[in-house]
């Protein structure tokens, strides 16, 4: 726990159900985010991305572990006492209040005098650039501006910490872009502290500052995006983010061996064993058949993208492999089905993961 | 229009009213028409012998809050009567407030039941609908009376040393009529409850909102529609309610409803006694027209 910490969760774990059909959604999470950062907690869906957002808004409490808040041991705390705001994912909005009332609902629960809540309602309206919507009733509204109503209700008390439910997924993929720079807009703007739960990958990837990727009830991985993207520590986190091949391999000292028998270069591998390689798609590199150290595969079909084009191959053994290229290049190569290809991987790409 | 069309236009008029005729022909026979009875003999004159004199007289209306002195035929306020138009606003009043106390928990907690348990729920409350309204209400005389079930048991576990006498007063009626108008309550409050979106409650605990402002500033406006019917379908029938009072109040204390029936019977003053359902049916109407519009006020413009 430092100064720049704004929540940290200290071996948090909820478990639903009892003895032997306890299901522990939450197992033992320790995570720290900081102030004024772009947290994601991003997973699939049952992961307990969400059960640790709620551990945090303060609507579950966790089986065993701590919940603070700056410092303060926020855990046992009713959701109406934490400097916490919630986006919701269907954004319960009050459908009975305007959207001027919505958003300064928070205000008016503080007893915050009217015309401070007038006031803060207003400069909320202009940040979601929501004022001429002011008297209408929410569902008036179309999506992505409801949305816009639950971002202002949210932000208007001026939380110490935003948490957001997936609340993109709601929206066609359109908006979800719009929506998506205007978040980090807005998170830049007013400097609060966001944690962002999302299944999206790319969202995760283009929104954050740092991303705590999850599965079954742990956490895998925290990291900035691109630590994730290209050190992942794990197999898991290798697909869940982005696509990627796993090539299995037997560990020998500074390489790995495939089962083709081709050599990998990885510097600083030891021992022996089964290891597992992964690149990404990106990283592998079409040459000619003759390339000293290519490694020989054949085409079995290429899917095109727009801008790019993915090339499914398989080596001798059978081990599938996906190369993206650029659309122009594969023009050039003139790529055919059954057609002999050599592959490399770019310098420092293969890597090895944890199963 | 072509003359072709205008045909057609008068055949398809016709054929309206042709296929509407039976509802029309219902609705005048059975509302429409007793009631033109009721407004006629409302305006004739009693007659010495319960009869009705075919002569128009207001002395029915008149009757409604005056009483002619039998000596010098001055008119004065008729206090009796008065009572009981205040003890049935009263206590329909109060039957109205207890049955959403009781009711709103109860719609509340049913809702709130998962979906399967819910039917179940919901089935016994309209149990009591398949007894007969007189046995119900008996039931509840054989609870209340002074030698019955409450004031045995007080009385056993040694609470009191006499009875409580509840039976044939107000208070006799009031629980009556909650008793059996509960269920009146509780079906539209549950269905208003069940379309309640139960995210909003956390949207509000977020938002710094206390449990009682959950319930008072999101819970309440969004159920309040179904507050509405709620208390529309209850406070209707008690006003006019007759067998409750009957039973439960003894004769003595007497409802409009009972006093209405007092005049087709022994008081023999048809005249009153159409007045007296006029008044009701007027003061239904009014309360009724007051309510939807406050209401209808309270959802557009919020607050």
């Amino acid at each position: 726990m430092t100064q720049n910490t704004a929540v940290e969760a200290r071996h948090a774990v909820k478990a639903f159900g009892q003895g032997d059909n306890a299901v522990r959604a939450l197992d033992d999470v320790s995570i720290e985010i900081r102030k004024g950062e772009f947290f994601t907690l991003l997973g699939p869906s049952g992961c307990g991305k969400t059960t640790l957002l709620r551990l945090i808004a303060g609507f579950e409490m966790p089986t065993s572990g701590t919940i603070l808040l700056d410092g303060q041991d926020i855990t046992y705390l009713p959701p109406n006492q934490r400097p916490v705001n919630t986006v919701f994912q269907s954004y319960a909005l009050f459908p009975h209040l305007t959207v001027a009332q919505n958003v300064g609902f928070g205000l008016q629960m503080q007893g915050r005098p009217k015309a401070e809540v007038k006031e803060t309602v207003a400069r909320m309206l202009a940040l979601v650039k929501l004022e001429p919507m002011a008297n209408r009733k929410t569902s008036q509204l179309s999506g992505g501006q409801q949305q816009r109503v639950a971002l202002a209700r949210a932000l208007a008390p001026k939380p110490k910490v935003l948490l957001l439910d997936e609340p993109l997924s709601a929206l066609d993929l359109k908006l979800r872009k719009e929506m998506q720079i205007e978040l980090k807009r807005l998170q830049t703007e007013t400097g609060i502290t966001f944690v962002f739960v999302t299944h999206d990958q790319e969202e995760a990837l283009t929104m954050s500052d740092r991303i705590g990727v999850m599965s079954a009830g742990k956490l895998q991985q925290i990291g900035a995006p691109k630590d994730i993207y290209t050190r992942p520590v794990n197999r898991f986190v290798a697909s869940f983010i982005g696509e990627t091949n796993f090539l299995p391999a037997t560990a020998e000292a500074g390489a790995a061996r495939l089962a083709t028998g081709d050599l990998i270069d990885l510097p600083g591998l030891a021992g022996s064993g089964h290891v597992t390689v992964t690149v990404r798609p990106e990283q592998v590199r079409l040459v000619e058949t003759t390339d000293p150290g290519a490694i020989a595969a054949t085409v079995k079909s290429m899917v095109y993208f727009g801008t790019d084009t993915h090339c499914y191959m398989a080596l001798k053994d059978g081990t599938e492999v996906v190369a993206r290229l650029q659309s122009p290049a594969t023009g050039e190569a003139g790529l055919q089905q059954g057609q002999q290809v050599g592959l490399r991987f770019a310098p420092g790409a293969a890597q090895i993961v944890e199963d | 229009m072509s003359a072709a069309e205008q045909a057609q236009a008068a055949q398809s008029t016709r054929n309206g009213w042709l296929l509407s005729a039976p509802a029309l022909v219902i609705l005048t026979l059975f509302a429409v028409g007793p009631l033109m009875i009721v407004v006629v003999y409302s305006f004739l004159a009693p007659g010495k012998y319960g009869n009705i004199e075919w002569a128009f007289s207001l002395e029915g209306w008149r009757g409604i809050l005056y009483t002619k002195d039998i000596f010098d035929d001055t008119y004065k306020l008729a206090d009796a009567n008065v009572t009981i138009f205040w003890r049935s606003i009263k206590l329909s009043l109060m039957t109205t407030a207890l049955t959403f106390a009781v009711g709103f928990p109860t719609a509340w907690f049913i809702a709130t039941r998962p979906a399967k348990s819910r039917a179940l729920w919901l089935f016994l409350i309209t149990i009591p609908f398949w007894t007969n309204l007189l046995i119900r209400t008996y039931a509840i005389n054989e609870v209340i009376r002074n030698e019955g079930m409450f004031n045995t048991l007080m009385m056993k576990l040694g609470l009191i040393s006499e009875p409580i006498r509840i039976i044939y007063t107000d208070t006799a009626v009031f629980i009556g009529m909650a008793y059996v108008y509960l269920p009146l309550m509780v079906l539209p409050l549950f269905a208003a409850i069940d379309r309640f979106d139960m995210r909003l409650l956390e949207a509000g605990y977020d938002l710094y909102a206390s449990r009682l402002q959950v319930l008072r500033r999101i819970i309440l406006p969004i159920v309040k529609p179904g507050i509405i019917a709620g208390s529309i379908l209850v406070f209707v029938p008690s006003l006019g309610a007759y067998v409750t009072p009957r039973v439960l109040g003894g004769g003595k204390q007497m409802m409009i409803g009972n006093f209405i029936d007092l005049q087709f019977g022994q008081g023999r003053n048809w005249p009153l006694g159409a007045a007296l359902s006029l008044t009701l049916l007027i003061i239904v109407t009014i309360a009724l027209l007051v309510y939807v519009k406050y209401a209808n006020r309270d959802t557009t413009h919020g607050h």
